[in-house]
């Protein structure tokens, strides 16, 4: 009779299977490179469109400045804006995970020492490394060619928060986004609410327009604008918050707490998502092979 | 041709039939797409409390940039509806050899591959554009000739024949690369430049770029030239503006046609 040796788990083997998870879905990105490097490049185009309009906007009204922000710092988050969405974007996580658990090949997960999560966050990272290296080059290009509408370099300090809160948006983006794919346990179909949840992210996040634009916009509540809740809920953190750090319109106590907040939320959507995971798990069923 | 309208006929009224099957999807679908507009309607009305007009001196005011939008819906729903859903499915006929069994049918590939889906949730932004526009034309200082009102729907259907063009050659673009998930992002973006009047494209980099919009990649005649015609005074240059439209969309008819017979003669399977 043969013996079952059951080898403990090395310290290293965590980072084996992180290191593997990450080289097949390098891999993977890699197969249809054209697409992926068409679907990179193609993010530059409505940023001119933005440009010329806001151009327009200025160029027939006698203010110097919008809620804030003269016709440069406009442009300049805009272009800030494209950066942060590189972190925070998650484009096909949530459809593709409700996918997964409407087709039954999420239950490879159920058997398989992988967990699921960490799995869709290498695969993730994976696709980040690779659209950065498609699009340093065009991204860096556009903002050599439109340094004039930026302000002068920020301070260590205010790079350094920049730097966290871009990390954090990556984080956030994808706890969100994750958690709203495993309402795929739940509903058959989730294209509809994830449509829904991109419309309040795009309006929300600032990446329509600087969300100090709802600075004057009443919510009913004395003394309360729009902009000060929509600075309680994590959506602004994906685009607007970073941008506006490096213009320098977010600073000193404002900025620390920010910052907190932004953590605060990542650690909220990472615990939801596990929760869902859990109890999504529980009570799913699949049969055949 | 009534043979093709007849099978595009079913192909509409069977694609009724699923929307219907799932009634709350549908609505839901409806629900959504209004949301994205009337979310990109608030952000007009956010820019119109800082100008009085989008671009100095263009006439570009609030009803006018109103009756301007409300065109661009109408066009866009009719594209969405009829084209985009088609379009969309073609990307992964091609990555998985479905594509074979169009091209093996007794009919027209290129009528099959973009006229098989109707998406008639679409359909919602259109006729929130209609009732926009009658909102916007009683406010204008000049209210639009009868004339103007006949060419309106002959350029909406050029509009149209543009943007259905940019799509066939898209859709040729995903047989060429094996696959194309940014088809949808890249017509997002390319009919983005399209949502704008043509005046704010100026200076010393938007004046080139106006004119790639409209006479290489004639993308600015789609909405341009019909909300003109409702949205500013009717003079004699709207009659070139009609003409460019009309030209530009015979051309991207015949273009797009030309492009996607010879993606579909390069064509491999991809099945077993």
């Amino acid at each position: 009779m043969s013996e079952v040796i059951i080898r403990p788990a090395s310290p290293f083997q965590g980072l084996r299977t992180w290191w593997m998870m990450l080289k097949i879905s390098l891999e993977e990105r890699l197969v249809y490179r054209g697409d992926f490097a068409l679907g990179t490049l193609m993010r530059f185009l409505p940023i001119v469109t933005q440009v010329f309009l806001w151009t327009a906007v200025f160029g027939a009204t006698t203010k110097t400045d919008i809620a804030g922000y003269t016709r440069n710092d406009i442009v300049a988050y805009y272009l800030l804006t494209m950066l942060t969405r590189a972190f925070s974007s998650m484009p096909g996580l949530s459809t593709g995970i409700a996918r997964s658990v409407r087709d039954g090949s999420v239950k490879k997960f159920l058997v398989q020492p992988v967990d699921y999560v960490s799995f869709l966050l290498a695969a993730r990272v994976a696709h980040k490394l690779v659209y950065y290296a498609v699009a340093a080059l065009p991204f860096a290009g556009v903002f050599v060619l439109c340094r004039s509408y930026f302000p002068p370099v920020p301070d260590a300090i205010t790079i350094a928060a920049f730097v966290t809160s871009l990390v954090l948006s990556f984080l956030l983006g994808f706890f969100m986004e994750a958690t709203l794919g495993m309402l795929g346990f739940w509903f058959m179909e989730v294209s509809s609410i994830v449509f829904g949840y991109m419309l309040v992210q795009y309006l929300l996040s600032g990446h329509m327009f600087p969300i100090d634009l709802l600075d004057g916009v009443p919510t009913g509540i004395a003394g309360v604008s729009l902009a000060d809740v929509v600075h309680w809920l994590p959506f602004e953190y994906t685009a607007y918050f970073s941008s506006a750090v490096w213009l320098g319109k977010v600073h000193g106590d404002r900025l620390v707490w920010s910052l907190a907040i932004e953590a605060a939320w990542v650690v909220v959507m990472a615990v939801a998502c596990r929760i869902a995971w859990w109890r999504g798990t529980r009570r799913y069923s699949a049969f055949g092979g | 041709m009534s043979r093709y309208f007849a099978i595009f006929l079913t192909f509409a009224r069977a694609c009724l039939v699923r929307d219907m099957t799932f009634r709350a999807n549908f609505i839901l679908e409806c629900v959504t797409s209004l949301g994205w507009m009337s979310m990109n309607l608030a952000f007009y009305l956010l820019v119109f409390t800082f100008t009085s007009e989008i671009g100095k001196g263009t006439g570009w005011s609030k009803e006018p940039f109103f009756a301007f939008v409300a065109t661009g819906l109408i066009i866009n729903s009719i594209v969405q509806a009829l084209f985009m859903p088609s379009a969309e499915e073609l990307t992964e006929m091609v990555r998985t050899g479905g594509l074979d069994g169009v091209l093996v049918q007794p009919l027209d590939a290129q009528f099959l591959l973009s006229m098989h889906r109707v998406d008639f949730s679409a359909l919602a932004n259109g006729l929130v554009g209609v009732g926009l526009l009658a909102w916007a034309v009683p406010r204008l200082d000049h209210p639009p000739p009868p004339v103007a009102w006949l060419l309106y729907p002959l350029l909406i259907v050029c509009g149209v024949a543009i943007l259905y063009g940019f799509v066939i050659m898209l859709a040729a673009a995903t047989i060429h690369m094996g696959r194309n998930q940014s088809l949808y992002d890249f017509w997002f973006y390319l009919t983005n430049f399209s949502r704008y009047p043509a005046e704010i494209y100026s200076g010393p980099f938007g004046g080139p770029l106006r004119m790639l919009c409209t006479f290489v990649i004639p993308i600015l005649l789609v909405v341009n030239v019909p909300a003109r015609m409702v949205a500013q005074p009717f003079t004699g240059q709207a009659w070139g503006g009609v003409a460019a439209a009309v030209v530009a969309a015979i051309a991207s008819l015949v273009v797009s046609r030309f492009v996607f017979q010879r993606a579909l003669a390069k064509y491999r399977s991809a099945s077993s």
